[in-house]
């Protein structure tokens, strides 16, 4: 029958898409750990692993520093990186989805921006909510980026009822741009050390420690489960939402579900690392391209190859002008903004030879 | 199936529908007729849940639109929308396995062989099985429409909405669409409501129609009663004329442009356009003139510019006349399309023709005559068939604009003519030796501009009836003198 081998070459296609992506992350998480001013080899690195997370009982015992230099700072920091990068590339991915647009994303839609008001107040402030404690900072993150998102669509549909996508996309810049000046306020009115701010600002996920994991790791798992349960959703609602009212998907709840959880991600990534742009933009981007925009499968794609894009990215920014380190935002930005300008470019072609 | 009770509604507080309220049968083509901004496609967005409404109430299955969830509407409606645009390029098969969201349970919903079966089924009924493959914004727009059909019915719906269906497809899929939607209809109880913009195909395929004007229903009835011509003309605001389908008891409505000054000037045919020649006579009108005849080609009724009586011998015999004829035009340069020939054995310069004025109209009449075959139609059983030669050629052109019935009373009033021509001559049928009232192969056209003068009737007493018989009855009686004299020469 036909459609067997159909669906068989479909079932290994998967397989395959998700083989590689698991093997480019597990790569990157490798060669995240083992580089650095101290090189840690791989043999070394996998016994110290062995040992210390999963407690094999290992003949050799490992060097004492490259085993704190590993549990400490670098398997942390590649953990983090990874973390940060998975949610920022599957919120981009649901954003897009929901917004019929490859060039949605949470920096472009103001999401981030909103996240970081958050977090510079709360830094910058120290607020300290009671009973929430360490979690204050991701919950003032995500708050506020969950309000900004609802302003922005809220305005958005001022502006044009049919919320064309465009109209979206530039509030939620104007947004940003507005949200961005007030946080310039706040810094220069805190008179803080400057460098330190804009690395803030440009993200970083250096000297942060498993504390910081512990912040983000829960709204990781809460917000990636939610876009989970909706990929079927997000399928129906790329023909448009009336369609996907038509189709019986209950367009409301789910949407608004998506944005809370695409919201919680972004915030909660901003609040561990700082805004670090264009990750939500590019990877899903790379993964539709190569697998197909379905986004049962889209979005753990872009999960697994975002995490290891941002862990490869901090790798790159901490090494290439080492012993000083740049900030991750320069790096994702540098790939990110020119990989903008060519979707738009492709997406202008597209429209013209259609008309 | 559905009922809508009391429906109003819009978009903010605009109210588009005015309490609206109607039923639709399980089985049923329900088609949804109105000019633009008349609330047709509010009034599907609300029946199929995508737009909320202020008053009123919508029943599917005897329970109401807004108790059911949007997983158990999509199960009992599915629509086809006019026009859809992705975002991202999908297959064809990921597309329409869409369809069956509705159907799935589960928070990661797992794929069953009978959706994989229904979604081949639909695919294979709407024609896109073969580039299930392809991505969708690769294909035309017809194949998209097809495509998004195949998702609606992979929903396995009970209530089809479609929002004019046929707005980019070609003819044959416009009436492949329409074919298979009455067949579901039919065979499957598939509920079918559809926007229609193209009267004459909701009149061909609805079981019934729904006329919207500004909000509210104008009327629901079966198409017939639906597509009156006032009725449509004061709804669009237009001019339309109706008139039956050629092959079937449907209705079908005409546009009539609006007429260019320049033709609208009368038209006076006569004598100056017609010229006879020893094989045939010629009339060339310089527009088409609205006609009905019993010619070799060209008959029954249409639009003819060119008119031919031709002469044959009275031996001619064929075995398909209506080729030969054709050919014979053909090789005159006269498109057999455009014409409306005749043929007689007649002997044309005995040809007998005559303008006839009223006041504000004119008739001209031609008549070749010959009486060698003439028969009395009270008496025709006693014939046995040969087509012996002799024959009455009348054409009867009407310079005015003529009703419909006036072409049938002018055929009439004319046979009335030739018969008491015939009978004041004391032609006699040689079989019954009685008075003959015609012959076996009379040939009859009345052709009129259609400009000028409305003439409704024509009737013996009506003034153009008084033309025709007077015209008719003068012509008959020279042209059989002539043909008579003739034959004495001889």
């Amino acid at each position: 029958m036909p459609n067997q081998s159909i669906r068989t070459y479909l079932k290994t296609k998967w397989t395959f898409a998700y083989l590689i992506a698991s093997i480019f992350l597990l790569f990157a998480s490798l060669i995240g750990i083992s580089f650095g001013s101290v090189s840690v080899p791989i043999p070394a690195l996998l016994q110290i692993i062995g040992k210390e997370v999963f407690h094999l009982p290992l003949a050799v015992d490992p060097d004492v520093m490259l085993t704190n230099i590993v549990m400490n700072i670098r398997l942390p920091r590649v953990l983090l990186a990874g973390l940060v990068g998975a949610s920022l590339a599957i919120a981009g991915a649901a954003f897009q989805g929901l917004l019929r647009n490859p060039l949605a994303d949470p920096y472009t839609l103001g999401i981030s921006s909103g996240a970081s008001v958050g977090a510079v107040l709360t830094l910058f402030l120290n607020i300290s909510l009671p009973f929430i404690g360490l979690y204050t900072l991701p919950v003032l993150s995500i708050s506020c980026s969950v309000i900004t998102i609802f302003c922005v669509l809220a305005f958005a549909k001022k502006l044009d009822r049919t919320m064309k996508v465009e109209t979206i996309i530039l509030t939620g810049i104007i947004f940003s741009s507005f949200l961005s000046a007030f946080i310039s306020l706040m810094i220069a009115l805190t008179g803080e050390e400057l460098r330190q701010i804009i690395g803030w600002l440009m993200g970083s996920v250096s000297m942060r420690g498993w504390n910081y994991i512990m912040i983000i790791l829960p709204f990781f798992i809460i917000g990636s489960l939610i876009l989970f349960m909706n990929t079927s959703e997000l399928n129906a609602m790329t023909f448009g939402e009336d369609r996907a009212k038509h189709l019986g998907v209950d367009v409301r709840r789910r949407k608004m579900w998506i944005l809370i959880a695409g919201s919680i991600l972004t915030g909660a990534a901003v609040a561990v690392s700082g805004t670090i742009g264009f990750v939500g933009l590019v990877i899903p981007h790379l993964v539709r391209r190569i697998w197909g925009p379905d986004h049962r499968h889209l979005l753990p794609l872009s999960l697994l190859i975002g995490s290891g894009f941002l862990i490869l990215a901090d790798l790159v920014s901490r090494t290439i002008i080492a012993p000083s380190e740049l900030p991750i935002g320069v790096i994702t930005s540098l790939i990110g903004a020119p990989a903008f300008a060519l979707i738009l470019l492709q997406g202008r072609r597209v429209s013209r030879t259609d008309a | 199936m559905l009922d809508v009770i009391g429906l109003t509604g819009g978009y903010g507080n605009k109210a588009v529908l005015e309490s609206v309220s109607f039923g639709v049968n399980k089985g049923e083509l329900f088609g949804i007729l109105g000019p633009n901004g008349s609330g047709k496609t509010t009034l599907l967005s609300m029946l199929s849940g995508v737009l909320d409404y202020k008053s009123g109430s919508i029943r599917i299955r005897d329970m109401d639109l807004k108790d059911y969830s949007s997983k158990q509407l999509a199960q009992v409606i599915a629509v086809l929308p006019q026009h859809s645009s992705l975002a991202f390029s999908y297959t064809v098969k990921e597309t329409v396995s869409l369809g069956r969201y509705a159907h799935q349970t589960g928070w990661f919903h797992s794929w069953t062989t009978e959706d994989e079966a229904i979604v081949q089924r639909v695919m294979q009924q709407t024609g896109v099985a073969d580039f299930q493959d392809f991505h969708f914004e690769r294909l035309s727009g017809g194949e998209r429409q097809r495509v998004l059909l195949a998702q609606a019915l992979a929903q396995e719906p009970e209530i089809l909405f479609l929002d004019e269906p046929t707005n980019h497809l070609d003819l044959s899929y416009q009436k492949e669409l329409l074919d298979l939607m009455r067949k579901m209809a039919k065979e499957q109880g598939l509920t079918v409501i559809s926007i229609f913009h193209d009267l004459n195909l909701a009149g061909l395929y609805c079981d019934r129609l729904m006329l919207l004007e500004k909000g509210q229903i104008q009327v629901i009835d079966v198409p017939n009663e639906v597509l009156q011509q006032d009725r449509i003309q004061g709804v669009y605001q237009t001019k339309i004329e109706k008139h039956p389908h050629p092959a079937l008891p449907k209705p079908q409505m005409f546009i009539v442009p609006e007429k260019h000054s320049s033709e609208t000037i009368p038209l006076e045919i006569d004598a100056s356009y017609m010229t006879v020649g020893p094989e045939m006579i010629q009339l060339d009108a310089p527009i088409p003139l609205r006609t009905m005849s019993s010619g070799v080609t060209g008959s029954g009724t249409g639009w003819h510019r060119y008119f031919v009586n031709r002469h044959v011998h009275r031996d001619y015999n064929c075995e398909d006349h209506h080729v030969e004829m054709a050919d014979y035009l053909r090789a005159n340069n006269i498109d057999p399309q455009e014409t409306v020939g005749m043929m007689t054995a007649v002997f044309l310069d005995s040809v007998e023709c005559k303008l006839l004025k009223a006041e504000d109209f004119s008739v001209f009449i031609v008549v070749t005559a010959g009486v060698g075959n003439a028969i009395d139609a009270s008496l025709a059983d006693q014939h046995s068939w040969s087509a012996a030669p002799g024959t009455i050629n009348t054409w009867i052109f009407v310079n005015g604009h003529l009703a419909e019935e006036a072409f049938i009373h002018s055929i009439v009033t004319a046979t009335e003519a030739k018969v008491k021509a015939l009978h004041d001559l004391q032609v006699l049928d040689k079989v019954t030796n009685t008075c003959a009232t015609g012959t076996s192969t009379d040939s009859i056209l009345i052709a009129a501009a259609q400009r000028g003068t409305k003439l409704q009737y024509a009737g013996t007493i009506t003034p153009l009836g008084k033309l025709i018989s007077r015209g008719v009855y003068d012509c008959i009686v020279e042209a059989i003198k002539k043909n008579r004299k003739r034959i004495e020469e001889q």
